[in-house]
């Protein structure tokens, strides 16, 4: 199972630690957990399902800048999605 | 009269409530979290938080305890384009502009107005919306560009008091537009408004005229106030045409503009250096009112501070009630004043406030 994190910043609509997701992607982990957790989906989403732009998404490790949600996992994958200090 | 004050700022939603003489501090919403507009009902049991998280998006919330408690619903948002993951051009809302009930007759209808510049219908009281198309779709449109943002905004909702499917919309940069059959179509309603940012042969474009914020006087609705990005202008024939007001004091730049609700003769106005810069004229904050049609103009700084003042007033920031004597006013650097008298005193609040995006009255 992928492992899923979101920032603190998020816990009232997410909770905080991992959250264990499917997802061959990371749209299709971000799915996963927003199926169970649809208030979050808004916050990390914008209204074309694009990640919001001061929203960074890191896998294993790595800073993933473009082709985010296509961005492929491993099944034991670790996704951290943060919000970008470029954001203020 | 009016007994809420909601104050909208970079840190949080400070709402005052009038006791004796006159408004006192009561409870603060969203701690920290920037509040960008409010809307409340005309009994105040319902209102409108609009906010704009930065990295996490422009949320709406809804009270219906008179801002006791508060409850996160979905915000306007354009339709998704298909295939929107390769077009970094599809539409996404950035900021609530605007909020406006739609129709006397129905407390559940509500417009909002957003950057980029789509006009937003709620039958429900917020629990859905959808975009105006007809509106989103006018060729007119294609001209429209940003004002102090990349995106353009939908700032002002003027709702015709006798007839709810009349509505005119004011746009940075897309003057204002009309509709007469409640949304269904719109035609452009700027014509005499007159830009200086364009070459010469445009400066009379009605479509790209960069209107700061439009009222409508509720008692005489064909009387319409408009701040301009290049002065004020002015419309008594129910949107035919515009007329420049040129004799204003201090400076014709500014934000906010407020119609006395009663008197379609008298307007205030918060002039500030034009334009490049924007700080009170001289360091002094000043506040311009008419009361006879823009003949003559009162420059009235009683109570606000005079020299050495950076405040500026932002198109949301001045606020006036159903009787046209409570006024309310905030600025970027955090300061917070009231009027009993139609603006001839003023009394500070605070000094020490956040960044004030609106003022409204309920």
């Amino acid at each position: 199972m992928v492992q899923v994190h979101f920032t603190s910043h998020l816990r009232h609509v997410v909770p905080t630690g991992a959250i264990e997701a499917r997802g061959g992607n990371v749209a299709e982990a971000l799915c996963d957990v927003f199926a169970r957790y649809p208030a979050a989906r808004g916050y990390v989403l914008d209204d074309q399902d694009r990640i919001r732009l001061h929203i960074a998404v890191f896998v294993d490790g790595i800073h993933v800048r473009s082709g985010v949600l296509a961005h492929p996992l491993n099944s034991d994958s670790e996704l951290y999605v943060m919000q970008a200090l470029s954001g203020g | 009269m009016a007994d809420h004050l909601y104050v909208s700022t970079r840190k949080g939603l400070m709402i005052y409530t009038h006791r004796g003489e006159s408004w006192v501090h009561t409870s603060t919403a969203f701690t920290g979290s920037p509040v960008t507009l409010t809307l409340a009902s005309p009994d105040n049991r319902t209102v409108f938080a609009a906010l704009n998280l930065g990295h996490f998006g422009v949320k709406l919330h809804r009270s219906t305890d008179a801002g006791a408690s508060w409850t996160e619903i979905t915000p306007p948002m354009f339709p998704k384009v298909e295939s929107s993951e390769a077009d970094a051009k599809a539409p996404a809302v950035s900021q609530i502009w605007a909020l406006a009930w739609a129709d006397p007759k129905n407390p559940n209808a509500m417009w909002a107005g957003c950057a980029p510049a789509g006009l937003f219908y709620s039958p429900d009281l917020g629990a859905t919306w959808s975009l105006n198309e007809p509106l989103w779709n006018m060729p007119e449109r294609a001209r429209w560009f940003g004002g102090g943002t990349v995106d353009t905004a939908l700032h002002s909702i003027c709702v015709d008091p006798r007839n709810a499917q009349r509505v005119a919309v004011g746009v940075s940069c897309g003057g204002v537009t009309l509709t007469e059959d409640g949304g269904q179509t719109w035609s452009i309603a700027g014509h005499g408004m007159r830009s200086d940012y364009t070459p010469p042969n445009q400066a009379e474009d009605p479509v790209t005229q960069d209107v700061h914020m439009m009222v409508q006087c509720a008692a005489s609705p064909d009387v319409y106030w408009l701040q301009h990005h290049n002065g004020i202008f002015r419309s008594t024939d129910n949107l035919k045409s515009w007329h420049e007001i040129k004799n204003a004091p201090v400076s014709g730049f500014g934000f906010p503009v407020a119609v006395h609700p009663q008197n379609p003769e008298t307007a205030w106005f918060v002039p500030a250096q034009k334009d490049e810069y924007r700080y009170p004229v001289d360091g002094n904050v000043v506040v311009n009112r008419t009361r006879d049609g823009a003949k003559t103009f009162d420059t009235l700084r009683r109570g606000l501070p005079q020299g050495d003042a950076w405040d500026l007033v932002y198109r949301h920031g001045l606020a006036v009630d159903e009787t046209g004597n409570r006024l309310a006013m905030g600025s970027t650097t955090g300061a917070l004043w009231a009027s009993e008298n139609g603006g001839e005193d003023w009394s500070l609040l605070s000094a020490h406030l956040p960044p004030i995006n609106a003022v409204k009255m309920a």
